[in-house]
């Protein structure tokens, strides 16, 4: 595991400003009226050029919104979110149709290097094994600015584009299966998303496809007092796989922006996806000013037979997250699993964790959380285990453990079990568990430091979970946890 | 090599050591015997720097330099290396993991290059050959799931790797059935050089019989109370503690 001796090195570089992505990049952007209206909602549309039926699909969103009231049985407090208080457009100018890279303002292209994303292909292609190669749609607020490769996943007959522009261009498969995981009415801030989404991708493996390459989506908030509404559609259709990869980040900022996402996954029969999660949204200072609510629906549906849907997510960021990625295992002998790690530290609050949703026979289930909590933050693991009366068979495996850095944070399981058929077998495990001075002390004695050994066994506890991330994010996933607990220890 | 100089501990305001004296010199065994509770253990934790302890008076030279300023990473790097009683637990962590990243933590702290996988793998696999280390223990979770024996052998095969300048043994033989108290000897004795010194604490003569010490200290009420050689272990076992109990009364 060479990677503990990165995460170690990678904490001794860190100075005091542990956050490294929270620089803000100067571009003219254009912006839609402040607040919410029916008009800033057609003006979204007109930006993106949509058919009519979107539009209205939105106004039908929007009207259903104003009657809900914002969910408060989380286990977070925040004060009132003003919606009409922010921007839900903010689009660089003189955009939205570059055709190569060149024509892309040279400040996001700088943006995307600082922050590591490869967005060239040919110095992608350069010195690197094919197999390695991911596919990047980059997402700068409220419009992709780039998607990569393109042109080699249509020819697998993959399609990997920004969600605005399936939306013109496929617009039969978009209709098809839009809103048909997480309807419009879901919750208060999915059909908000319904109503205004702007970016996202689009994804669909034809039926036998293995997708050549991992695909991912990078997603930056760097306007102020914006909202962004990520919309995600994933489609993997017989017998296709697919993995996926989003990460996310945002400057520094004293005001909180809000993040509210809407993912929807669809598996037919024999299809498997894998989509893991990166999120490190600027998480707000140590006194807990500023810092992204993280407020985000998603779900995928193993709507065919034998599908397989798998979440893997490691949560550092966010001054708040809210969040429940779960499965709805229809087809019979469909299998969901989710494997988190969630972090926080400083003044975070995280309540997160996945439904599974056990409606057709022989459905099996598996969840792994792992809740790591610092400083003076919150962390809460939500799960909801369910069997239908004609989920026979169904299996599900639980474990959550929780652990504990410091005296001043808190670790809460909330898990909910429901089983209307007998024959159906749900197991759960929960530890919760302290990093020991003694513990501290034993690794100190053979030589490590206070921090090296902290680091050490985080990664310990983390790493049932951090196997289920691909490669080379599992490492890039290991060091951003030590950065997050980075002065943790006293 | 260690000296240590009118050593006054106390925890919680429990005084523990009153004023302990104490000399090892460079390649001498030193083995410590006495009752329960008279501040053996404390004395290797406050060796080795475990916070939880106040240091009222006194001071710790390893080869002149006061360690007390030390934090217990630092005395590590300076050759210091405690065999605990009770090794801990490191779910998650492979022993293999953990030897890596304490060696070269170590020679890091020592301005040293760090050891090569394919040497660091050589080493381990010499010395864990040589303690009756299974290969499959060395990928399990650090003492997880070990035996009280398998622990203890962790320990000593640590303290080969790291080749320390002055180890303290921690009641290593408590819990340790005859076989592995032989391989577990014989693991130190092989480590025994006239530039390392060892301090062995133990409650009972028997393992002295196996690492043969060069002198024996009694220890009670936090203090070193008598001193001679190894025959004073032997004349321990024979008539017990009493006769040092009364010093303490007295």
């Amino acid at each position: 595991m060479p990677a503990v001796q990165e995460t170690i090195d990678q904490v001794r570089l860190i100075d005091v400003d542990q956050y490294k992505y929270g620089f803000e990049t100067d571009v003219e952007m254009e912006k839609a009226p402040k607040g919410l209206s029916e008009d800033v909602i057609r003006f979204i549309s007109a930006k993106k050029g949509e058919p009519e039926w979107m539009l209205e699909w939105r106004l039908g969103a929007y009207k259903r919104w104003l009657t809900l009231k914002e969910p408060n049985w989380a286990r977070v407090s925040y004060d009132k979110i003003d919606y009409n208080d922010m921007y839900y457009y903010a689009g660089p100018k003189n955009f939205p149709s570059p055709k190569s890279l060149d024509e892309v303002d040279p400040e996001i292209l700088k943006t995307y290097e600082k922050l590591g994303i490869p967005l060239r292909e040919q110095e992608i292609l350069a010195g690197v094994e094919p197999k390695n190669r991911v596919a990047v749609d980059a997402v700068f607020d409220s419009v992709s600015v780039a998607t990569t490769f393109k042109a080699e996943l249509a020819k697998a007959g993959v399609i990997f584009m920004p969600i605005s522009e399936a939306i013109r261009e496929y617009p039969d498969l978009v209709r098809q299966y839009l809103g048909t995981v997480v309807p419009v009415t879901d919750n208060f801030f999915a059909t908000l998303n319904s109503a205004v989404f702007t970016d996202g991708s689009f994804v669909y493996i034809p039926p036998g496809v293995r997708c050549p390459m991992e695909l991912s989506t990078y997603f930056r908030i760097n306007e102020k007092n914006t909202g962004q509404f990520e919309r995600t559609l994933i489609i993997a259709d017989k017998g296709s796989y697919v993995s996926y990869l989003e990460g996310c980040t945002a400057p520094m900022r004293d005001e909180n922006q809000l993040h509210a996402a809407v993912v929807e996954l669809i598996a037919l029969d024999d299809a498997e996806i894998k989509y893991s999660t990166v999120q490190n949204w600027y998480p707000g200072d140590s006194e807990g000013r500023g810092g992204i609510y993280n407020f985000v629906t998603k779900r995928g549906d193993c709507r065919g037979k034998n599908s397989i849907i798998t979440w893997t997510q490691v949560e550092t960021g966010s001054a708040i997250t809210w969040k429940y990625p779960s499965c709805i295992l229809r087809g019979d002998g469909s299998r969901g699993e989710f494997y988190s790690i969630a972090v926080s530290n400083g003044m975070q609050q995280v309540d997160s964790g996945t439904k599974m949703l056990h409606l057709g026979k022989n459905t099996t289930s598996r969840i792994i959380s792992k809740g790591i909590a610092a400083g003076r933050s919150e962390n809460t693991y939500r799960g909801l285990v369910s069997a239908h009366r004609k989920a026979s068979n169904a299996r599900n495996f639980t474990n959550c453990d929780s652990l504990l850095i410091g005296n001043q944070c808190g670790a809460h399981t909330v898990p909910y079990i429901e089983s209307k058929n007998a024959t159906a077998v749900f197991e759960h495990e929960a530890t919760t568990s302290k990093i020991s001075e003694d513990q501290l002390f034993y690794c100190q004695q053979r030589g490590l430091s206070a921090e090296e050994a902290t680091a050490l066994i985080v990664n310990g506890f983390v790493k049932d979970v951090l196997q289920h991330l691909p490669m080379e994010f599992a490492v890039e996933a290991q060091k951003l946890i030590s950065i997050s607990l980075e002065g943790s220890v006293g | 090599m260690l000296q240590i100089k009118n050593l006054v501990v106390q925890i919680e305001d429990n005084r523990i050591l009153n004023g302990l004296n104490l000399t090892v010199n460079k390649g001498e065994v030193a083995a410590i015997m006495g009752p329960n509770g008279s501040g053996k253990s404390t004395l290797s934790y406050v060796i080795a720097g475990k916070a939880d302890y106040e240091v009222l008076d006194g001071e710790i030279l390893l080869d002149g330099q006061n360690i007390l300023e030390m934090g217990p990473d630092e005395r590590a790097a300076a050759g210091l290396f405690l065999a605990f009683q009770y090794p801990l637990e490191i779910p998650g962590v492979a022993s293999m993991t953990f030897l890596k990243a304490a060696i070269n933590a170590q020679r890091k702290a020592r301005g040293e290059i760090e050891l090569t996988t394919p040497d660091f793998i050589r080493r381990v696999n010499a010395a864990a050959t040589k303690l009756e280390v299974p290969k499959d223990m060395l990928k399990r979770g650090l003492n997880v799931g070990f035996s009280g024996g398998e622990k203890k052998r962790m320990e000593i095969l640590q303290m080969a790797l790291l080749e320390p300048r002055f180890c303290i043994l921690d009641e290593t033989d408590s819990g340790l059935d005859i076989d592995a108290l032989r391989i577990v000897s014989e693991g130190v004795n092989a480590l025994r050089s006239p530039d390392r010194s060892f301090l062995v604490i133990t409650h009972y003569q028997r393992l002295l019989n196996y690492i043969v010490p060069d002198s024996v200290h009694v220890m009670s009420a936090g203090r070193i109370v008598k001193s001679g050689g190894k025959e004073l272990a032997l004349e321990l076992e024979a008539n017990g503690y009493a006769d040092y109990r009364e010093i303490e009364a007295a």
